[in-house]
C-alpha cells in the first residue's frame, strides 16, 4: 500500500485549536491509533479529544524510586556497618535516622532519572531528525497552525480511503509526508 | 476549547439558607452542654482543673491550627494570583473568621496557667531557679497573656480583612479589591508566619520549661495546615451532599485538594523528621528528654502509629492521581488525616500531663466536642450570612472552568 520506503504518513493542517480539536475526536471515532496532533501551545482538553490513554510513566518512576531507595540503604548498611565499622559518638553502626536524609535524596534522584529518560524512551528519543520536519507547511507548528499527523504504520491505514477521510475533516490542506533527512 | 461545557453558578445553589442555623444551632449547644460537662467532671477530679485544662489545650490547639491554615491559604491564594481556589475562597474565609470567636477559647488555659505550664506554677520541679530566672523575661504570666491577646489581635484584623473586603466584592464587583488584597497579601504572609510560630511554640512548646526546638512553630503549621485541607475537602464534598456548590465545584478541583493534602501530608512528615533527627545526632539530654518521654511506655506506641498513620500511609494513600480524583478515596483520606493530626497535638502536649503513658480519658472527647462544636457553630453561623461562593471576584470565570491537566 504505501507508495515508497520514505512515505511516512499523511498530514491535515487547521488554522485554530477549536477545528483541530472537533477534528481529533473523529480521527479517534474512526478508531485510528498511529497518529498525533501538533500545536503551537497547550490546548485543554486534548487529552480527551485525542483519546490519550494514561501513561505508563508513573510505574517507570515508582521502579525508579525504590531502586533509589533501596541502593541507598544498601550503600548505608553495607559501608557503615559492614565494610569499615567504626562507632561514631556512640550511635549504633547502622542507625536509620542518620540514614534517612541519604535515602530520601536518592529516592528522589532516581525518581527525576526515572521520570526524565522515561519519557526519552516512551517519545523515541533522542532522535536528530523527523520525517516531519521536511514538510514546509508544518514549520508553522511552532508558531500559528495546528496539525493532525496519521502514520502509514497505522492498522487501519489505507492510503485513498485516509486520504478522503482526512480530506473531510475541513481542513486548511492534506498532504503526503516523504522522509527527505537523507537527500 | 474546554471539553467540558463551563458550568454557571446558576446550575446550583450558593447559600446555605436555612442550614446553616439547622447546623450551627445543634452544633453551638453541643458545644456549650460538651464544655459544661468538661467543666463538672474535670472539678471532679479534684485536681483543680488540671486534667480538664489539658484536654481543654489539645482540642484548642488543635482547631486553632486548622482555622490557622485556612488564614494563610487565603493570602496565598491572592499573592499567586490563583484561580482555581476562587470558587472554593468563602470556606477558607469563614474558617479564618472563626479567629476572634475563639480567642474566648484561651480563658480555660490563661485563666489556669499554673496547672498547665510548669514555668507558671507556684513549684517548678524540673526547672532550676537559675533556669527560670534565665528563662522568667519571656515565661511569665503577664507577657504571655499579653502575646496571646496580640496573636488574636493580628489574627482578628487579617481574618476581618480578607472576609469583609471579600464580601464587599460580591456587592460591588470592583476589581481593584482584588488588588488592594493582593498588595496586602505579602506583609500578611509575614506577620502569620511570626504570630503562627511563636503561638504553636508559646502553646504547646512551653508546655515544657526546659526543651527547645527552633522548628517547633512550623511543625505546629505543618500539622494545622494538612489538617486544613482536610476539613476543607470534607466541607466542599459535605455542602455538596446537600446539593449546594454542585458543578462549580468540580473534580478538577478535588484533585488540587489531593495534591494538597499530600504535599503537606509529607511536608509535616518531614519537619517532624527534622526536628527528630538533629535531637537522635546531638544527643544532649536537655534536648533527648522531650523525646525520651514520648518514645516510651504507650506513648512510643502513638509515636510509631503517627510515623505510619500520618505519614506513610496517607502518602502512599494519595501518590496516585486516581486516588485523587475519586471522592471515596479523598473523604476517606481525609478523615483519616483528621484524626492522625489530632492525636498528633495529643501526643505533643499530654505527655506532660501523664508522663507514665497515654490516659485517653472522656475528658478529651468532652473537650473536642466542646470546642469542635463552638468552632463548626460558628464557622457553620458565618456561612449563613453570606454566599458560599465569592460571586464578585474578577477571576471567578476562570476558576469555574478550571481544568487539572
Amino acid at each position: 500500500m504505501t507508495r515508497d520506503d520514505r512515505f511516512f504518513g499523511l498530514l491535515v493542517e487547521f488554522a485554530d485549536p477549536t477545528r483541530l480539536e472537533h477534528a481529533c475526536e473523529k480521527v479517534r471515532d474512526a478508531g485510528f491509533e498511529h497518529w498525533d496532533a501538533h500545536t503551537p501551545f497547550p490546548v485543554h482538553g486534548m487529552d480527551a479529544a485525542m483519546g490519550i490513554k494514561g501513561t505508563r510513566l508513573p510505574w517507570i518512576v515508582l521502579v525508579g524510586g525504590l531502586t533509589g531507595m533501596a541502593a541507598a540503604l544498601l550503600m548505608i548498611w553495607w559501608m557503615n556497618a559492614v565494610d569499615y565499622p567504626y562507632i561514631i559518638s556512640g550511635k549504633p553502626l547502622f542507625g536509620w535516622p542518620a540514614a534517612v536524609p541519604v535515602t530520601f535524596e536518592l529516592t528522589v534522584l532516581f525518581s527525576a532519572f526515572a521520570t526524565f529518560f522515561g519519557m526519552w524512551g516512551l517519545n523515541g528519543m533522542p532522535r536528530l531528525s523527523h520525517p516531519l520536519f521536511s514538510n514546509e507547511r508544518f514549520k508553522r507548528a511552532t508558531t500559528d497552525r495546528f496539525f493532525i499527523v496519521v502514520e502509514k504504520t497505522d492498522p487501519q491505514f489505507e492510503i485513498a480511503k485516509t486520504r478522503a477521510f482526512l480530506e473531510s475533516l475541513g481542513g486548511l490542506a492534506v498532504e503526503e509526508i516523504h522522509d527527505r533527512a537523507e537527500d | 476549547m474546554s471539553h467540558r461545557p463551563v458550568p454557571k453558578l446558576t446550575d446550583t445553589s450558593i447559600e446555605m439558607g436555612p442550614l446553616s442555623a439547622r447546623i450551627s444551632r445543634p452544633a453551638l449547644a453541643v458545644g456549650v452542654v460538651a464544655l459544661l460537662a468538661a467543666l463538672g467532671l474535670g472539678w471532679a477530679q479534684g485536681d483543680d482543673l488540671r486534667h480538664f485544662s489539658f484536654s481543654w489545650l489539645v482540642n484548642f490547639a488543635y482547631f486553632l491550627s486548622i482555622s490557622l491554615g485556612a488564614l494563610v491559604f487565603i493570602p496565598i491564594q491572592y499573592i499567586t494570583r490563583a484561580s482555581w481556589s476562587v470558587v472554593i475562597r468563602r470556606l477558607p474565609e469563614a474558617m479564618a473568621m472563626a479567629l476572634p470567636f475563639m480567642a474566648l477559647l484561651t480563658l480555660p488555659v490563661l485563666l489556669n496557667l499554673g496547672q498547665v505550664y510548669e514555668w507558671a506554677s507556684e513549684h517548678p520541679h524540673h526547672l532550676t531557679p537559675e533556669l527560670a530566672m534565665h528563662k522568667a523575661p519571656f515565661l511569665n504570666e503577664a507577657f504571655f497573656v499579653g502575646r496571646w491577646i496580640a496573636y488574636f489581635a493580628i489574627w482578628t484584623w487579617l481574618a476581618m480583612f480578607f472576609w469583609r473586603t471579600s464580601r464587599q466584592q460580591d456587592e460591588s464587583k470592583d476589581p481593584r479589591l482584588t488588588i488592594r488584597m493582593e498588595n496586602r497579601s505579602g506583609p500578611a504572609i509575614l506577620l502569620f508566619a511570626l504570630t503562627c510560630s511563636f503561638a504553636g511554640m508559646d502553646l504547646l512548646m512551653t508546655l515544657d520549661p526546659v526543651w527547645f526546638s527552633t522548628i517547633f512553630g512550623v511543625y505546629y503549621f505543618a500539622g494545622g495546615f494538612v489538617t486544613f485541607y482536610a476539613a476543607l475537602t470534607l466541607a466542599t464534598m459535605g455542602l455538596q451532599r446537600t446539593g449546594r456548590m454542585r458543578k462549580i465545584v468540580s473534580m478538577d478541583h478535588f484533585h488540587d485538594y489531593g495534591k494538597l493534602m499530600f504535599a503537606f501530608t509529607f511536608f509535616w512528615g518531614y519537619i517532624a523528621f527534622s526536628q527528630y533527627m538533629l535531637y537522635w545526632y546531638g544527643n544532649i539530654p536537655e534536648e533527648t528528654a522531650w523525646y525520651l518521654v514520648r518514645q516510651s511506655s504507650s506513648w512510643g506506641a502513638i509515636g510509631l502509629v503517627l510515623c505510619i498513620g500520618a505519614l506513610l500511609l496517607p502518602w502512599a494513600g494519595l501518590v496516585s492521581r486516581w486516588a485523587k480524583r475519586r471522592r471515596s478515596t479523598l473523604i476517606g483520606w481525609a478523615i483519616w488525616i483528621m484524626i492522625m493530626q489530632w492525636f498528633n497535638i495529643y501526643w505533643v502536649a499530654m505527655p506532660v500531663f501523664s508522663p507514665e503513658g497515654v490516659s485517653l480519658h472522656l475528658l478529651d472527647l468532652l473537650c473536642l466536642l466542646g470546642v469542635g462544636g463552638l468552632w463548626v457553630g460558628v464557622v457553620a453561623h458565618l456561612l449563613g450570612a453570606t454566599s458560599l461562593v465569592p460571586v464578585g471576584d474578577p477571576r471567578l470565570e476562570e476558576s469555574l472552568k478550571f481544568e487539572n491537566a
